[in-house]
Parts: C-alpha cells; sequence; structure tokens
C-alpha cells in the first residue's frame, strides 16, 4: 500500500516507538526563538542538562522584540545569546542578521524536502512548504530536542487539500489559505498533516507556498505540507549546489518525498481556487472569514505588513503596487515590517521601502512583535487592526485589540482609504 | 505524581485558546511562578469571574478544542501554577494536549454525549474530581453522590506522568 509523504518522513526518522501510536522521531533541526526558548534553557541549566545534541543542527533567532523594549525582553535576549555562545551554536542571528524565525531559517536554507524540524512556535508549520514535517512544540518538547535531538509524534493522519482551477486577479496565497480554512474550521484538522497538492500549489513560488503552509495550524493542522518539485530546488539550490551535480538529480533524489498515488487519506477535499476572491476575518476566530466586499468600509486604526506569514520579499511587492503614489489614510497608523534583512535590502534596491516612506508608513527593521501584541505595534483597547498576520484571537495584538486579517494587498487599500477596501479599487 | 482531585471549573466554550490561557504580555517572564496571577486573564465567558474562580478550583472541564493556538507551554505551567493539573474536554490542540503529558498532567478526552451530560448534571452544582490513573477512572461527586466515568488513556502518556514528564522520560531512555 502507498505512503503519504509524512509516512514516508516518519519511516525514516523513527528511532522507537511507544503506546498509542507513538513514534519516537530523530530529529533533522530545532530551531529556537528568545521567547520559548529561555524557559527551557533555564530549566535544563537547574536540572544539570545544559548540553546540545548538535550545535550544527541547532539554529537560533532573536526575532520577536528586537531590539529589546525593556529589561525583561533584555533579559530572555541575553539568555538565547549566552546559551548560543556557551555552545557554539553556528547559525544565531542576532541584531542587524536577525528577523522572523520562519523566514529567516528557509532563506538560509535550513528547512529541506524530508526534514524532520521542531521549534517552539507552532507557526513551524510553515517550513512544510519545502515537504518537511516541520511542526510546533511546547517548552518540554523543545528542552527535549535541545538535549537529545528525538521528538514523539503520534503517526499522524492526512488530509489533502487538492487545489485546483484558476486564480481569480487579484486574489492571492492569503486568500485562498483564509479560505480553506474557513472550510476546515478552526479545529477540522487537529492532529492531521494538511497535503496541499494540485496545479494551483504547484504554480505557487516557495513564498506563496510558506504563506499557505504557515496558517495549518488555524485549522489545527499538525503540518502543513507541500511536495518539492523543481521550484523548492531552484530555491535551495544555492544551499544543496555541492550536495548534486545537476538541478535534476536534486529533484530526483527529493522526489522520493512525494506521496504514493495510492497512499490513504483521512479525507481528500477538492477545493475550486478560481470561486476564491479576496477574504479577511472577522470577530476572533481564523475561520470566520468573509469577503472584503462584504466587509467594505469597516473602519482601521492600524495597518500592519509583516510576520512570517506575509513579511516576505513577495508580500512586499504586492502591497507597495497598491501604494505607490498614495498617501496613507491621515487616521491610519501604517507599519511595515519586512520579515527578514534580506527582504529588507532586496526591498530597499527595489525601491519599494522608498514607496513606502513616501506614503507614510513606519518601516520597521524585521521582527514580528506587533504580530503577538509584545512590541512595535501594540493596539490600544478598542483599536481595530488591518494585518497580514495569522491570528486574529481577542487581544492578540494588544490587551481590547480587534484584528481582521488579510493578504498585503488588501491590508495596503485599507492603509490608504481608513477603512477595509478591495485592492482593485485603489486607483 | 501531581495531585488529580479536587473541585471543578467549569469553562463552557469551545475553541479557548493559549492566547486567553495565558496572554502573551507575559511570555516575557522567564519563571513558571511569575505567571500565576494572570491564568485566563483575557478569557471573556458569561458567568467566569477570573479573580474568584481560580483559587478554589483544581479541575477544569470544558468543551472542544482547548489549548487551540500558540504552542505556548505557559499555558500548562499557568495552571500548574495555580494546582490545575487536569483538564477534562471533548477534545484538545495537538500541542496543548501534548504539552500537558510532557509536563506531568493530564489531558482527558470524553466523548461529547458525555461531556454534554456532564455539563448538565453538574455545572450549577459544586462538583468535585478525582482521577484513578491506575484504573482509568474519573470519579465526580456532587451532592454526596458520586458517577464513576471510564476513560482512555496509553501507557507511554501514563508513564509520562508518572515520570514527571518528558524530560526526565527522555534523558533516562533515550
Ligand atoms: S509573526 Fe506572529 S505568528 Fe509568526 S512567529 Fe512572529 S509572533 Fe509568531
Amino acid at each position: 500500500m502507498g505512503k503519504t509523504i509524512a509516512e514516508k518522513i516518519f519511516e525514516a526518522h523513527t528511532v522507537d516507538t511507544q503506546s498509542g501510536g507513538i513514534s519516537v522521531l530523530k530529529l533533522d533541526a530545532v530551531f529556537c526563538h528568545e521567547i520559548t526558548t529561555p524557559v527551557a534553557i533555564n530549566d535544563l541549566v537547574s536540572k544539570g542538562k545544559d548540553r546540545v545534541f548538535d550545535n550544527t543542527k541547532i539554529k537560533a533567532v532573536v526575532d520577536h522584540v528586537t531590539p529589546s523594549k525593556d529589561s525583561k525582553t533584555a533579559e530572555q535576549a541575553k539568555i538565547l545569546r549566552d546559551w548560543a555562545r556557551r555552545h557554539d551554536i553556528k547559525d544565531f542571528f542576532d541584531i542587524g542578521k536577525n528577523g522572523v524565525c520562519h523566514a529567516i531559517f528557509p532563506e538560509n536554507g535550513f528547512s529541506r524536502p524530508g526534514y524532520t524540524i521542531i521549534m517552539g512556535d507552532s507557526h513551524t508549520c510553515t517550513h512544510g512548504a519545502f515537504g518537511a514535517f516541520a511542526a510546533g512544540v511546547g517548552t518540554t518538547d523543545l528542552q527535549v530536542g535541545i538535549l537529545k535531538g528525538i521528538c514523539t509524534f503520534k503517526t499522524p493522519e492526512t488530509i489533502k487539500i487538492n487545489v485546483t482551477g484558476q486564480k481569480q486577479e487579484g486574489v492571492y496565497a492569503k486568500d485562498i489559505i483564509l479560505s480553506i480554512i474557513k472550510l476546515l474550521t478552526v479545529n477540522g484538522a487537529t492532529n492531521k498533516v494538511i497535503e496541499f497538492t494540485g496545479n494551483v500549489i504547484s504554480q505557487m513560488t516557495m513564498e506563496e507556498r510558506m504563506t499557505v503552509c504557515n496558517m495549518a495550524i488555524e485549522a489545527g493542522g499538525t503540518v502543513g505540507i507541500c511536495y518539492p518539485d523543481m521550484t523548492t530546488v531552484e530555491y535551495l539550490w544555492p544551499f544543496i549546489k555541492e550536495e548534486f551535480k545537476t538541478k535534476e538529480d536534486a529533484l530526483k533524489d527529493y522526489s522520493k518525498w512525494i506521496s504514493d498515488s495510492d497512499a490513504t487519506y483521512a479525507q481528500v477535499i477538492e477545493f475550486d481556487a478560481s470561486k476564491v476572491v479576496p477574504v479577511a476575518t472577522v470577530g476572533f476566530k481564523p475561520d470566520q472569514v468573509e469577503t472584503i466586499e462584504s466587509l467594505k468600509g469597516t473602519k482601521v486604526d492600524q495597518v500592519y505588513i509583516g510576520s512570517c506569514t506575509n513579511g516576505r520579499i513577495e508580500d512586499l511587492r504586492e502591497a507597495a503596487a497598491v501604494i505607490k503614489g498614495k498617501k496613507v489614510n491621515k487616521f491610519v497608523r501604517a507599519i511595515v515590517s519586512p520579515a527578514s534583512p534580506k527582504t529588507y535590502n532586496m526591498a530597499l534596491k527595489e525601491g519599494l521601502l522608498e514607496i513606502f516612506d513616501e506614503a507614510g508608513f513606519c518601516v520597521t527593521n524585521p521582527t514580528c512583535g506587533a504580530c503577538l501584541g509584545m512590541s512595535n505595534g501594540v493596539l490600544a483597547n478598542g483599536e481595530v487592526c488591518a494585518s497580514t498576520t495569522n491570528r486574529n484571537f481577542a487581544g492578540r495584538m494588544g490587551k481590547g485589540g480587534m484584528v481582521h486579517l488579510m493578504s498585503p494587498a488588501s491590508a495596503a487599500a485599507a492603509a490608504i482609504t481608513g477603512t477595509i477596501t478591495l485592492a482593485k479599487e485603489i486607483k | 505524581m501531581k495531585n488529580f482531585k479536587g473541585k471543578v471549573l467549569f469553562l463552557d466554550r469551545s475553541d479557548i485558546n493559549t492566547d486567553e490561557i495565558i496572554p502573551a504580555r507575559y511570555l516575557t517572564e522567564v519563571t513558571k511562578e511569575a505567571l500565576k496571577p494572570f491564568l485566563l486573564e483575557d478569557l471573556e465567558l458569561d458567568g467566569f469571574n477570573q479573580k474568584s474562580d481560580i483559587v478554589e478550583n483544581s479541575v477544569i472541564i470544558t468543551r472542544d478544542n482547548f489549548g487551540c493556538g500558540s504552542s505556548r507551554e505557559h499555558a500548562p505551567w499557568a495552571l500548574e501554577m495555580n494546582d490545575i493539573n487536569v483538564v477534562i474536554a471533548e477534545g484538545f490542540a495537538r500541542i496543548f494536549r501534548q504539552n500537558m503529558y510532557n509536563c506531568g498532567m493530564l489531558a482527558i478526552s470524553l466523548k461529547k454525549n458525555v461531556i454534554d451530560q456532564i455539563f448538565e448534571k453538574y455545572s450549577t452544582k459544586t462538583t468535585t474530581v478525582s482521577v484513578d490513573l491506575t484504573k482509568s477512572i474519573i470519579s465526580i461527586e456532587a451532592d454526596g453522590k458520586t458517577e464513576e466515568i471510564p476513560f482512555s488513556i496509553s501507557e507511554f502518556d501514563k508513564d509520562l506522568v508518572k515520570a514527571g514528564g518528558w524530560l526526565n522520560f527522555a534523558d533516562e531512555k533515550y
């Protein structure tokens, strides 16, 4: 019987099994950031277990609050920094080189087809865009990952979503994933892998696939995963060219991480992307999704373009195209946070930062503190934000604040008019 | 092993997320103790009073998909610091459930109709729950009467609870 990509990755990484269908998996990478790792480090130190399983497979970044905003966040960064030095963690990204974890780790070639990856961050599912089994975990799993290079997972069932058809103009990866989450509901993929397949996915860039996989967790999914293909190889080529003679060789090798045609699925969903229109969330759950058309005129106080969902170069291009030559509405605070130094530099060279700047956006350094209400764009009580992030939970971006999730183009349109607006109506 | 009995706090809603259990603004804390006063601070639920409802109770009974959202283990810690080591629900988000067992705590799933019945019978009464891990039985007591409800748990999850969590277990075994 055929196997799914997740089953193949499990098979190749299982070092032990436990009752209840639990596999103990060997990890290829453990990612760390300064919000969830310091507690893990402190606990390991206090228990006399301050060790790391492999200083080349652990990658760390200070990204959520950077530069530090107060003594407490300075302390968190310091704990991570000191630990990275102490254990000679080869890839540690600090101020000047840092950016949103799920943007800079892939950018540096750390996410690869067939890999097992964990991080103390629920949006680790982003790296599934590369055909990796990448999952968010809590602190204890992270500790054991750091210490032993292993993690337990229940062998997951897979939901396959076959995304086909022709995207309408002005519809982006974010609109597609929000529409899929509406269909699945916030709990619809709990304990499951979501496989994204179909012509729409295979035509997507890696950036778009990351946007899609990033939000798998918002439907409860353990992992969102795409099959590796030539797009994956092209993206990774600078990092793998010593390993393979040609791109075709790489593709051939990576093809072992594709589900068999006779694999078994918990559910197969045919999703027609031609029917998707620009959408945004309402309320406080990411499956509460309505069309931008129906929300037109909803007032916003802040616009935020950035995050691990939509802070990459294509997202900035998409937003800048809407903003170019326009001015931000005078009652709106507009913020753009390029997700990585590479994105920042590309945006600078392409003149995008100038477009944002002239429109009246505040361009911040690469960080994502606004997304979870920690820094760089926290909302006040009663304020509304049009945001390209991934979570609209009550108070997520600041106590009493509310968030409408949407694509960078839609968020850019909201910045210009001060209300939720269809990007194509910005003339 | 931790204490698995006490008075019940009923939270009658599905999809209570970890931002509601412990808001992100407290994630700058680097000790578990510091989280104690902030458990469920952002939960807005009719009849729930964060100031008075947590001190008394040691067990939570709730609906479906408890602990969805952020992976933060601060959520189980904030519960643990308030001596709440058991959550009983129709279902849990994967990461939250795993975090609970990894901390040597219990996240017990019961079928929807069982949870519905529990809410119907007990949610307005002073109710006590105790969990017998060896027999896999929950005893619910109210008005002097006790009802026993079986639940399923894997041997591995039991081992984790007995070992006081996954870190000790893994460091010894692997
Ligand atoms: S952008 Fe938001 S969701 Fe992504 S890692 Fe940062 S805080 Fe988490």
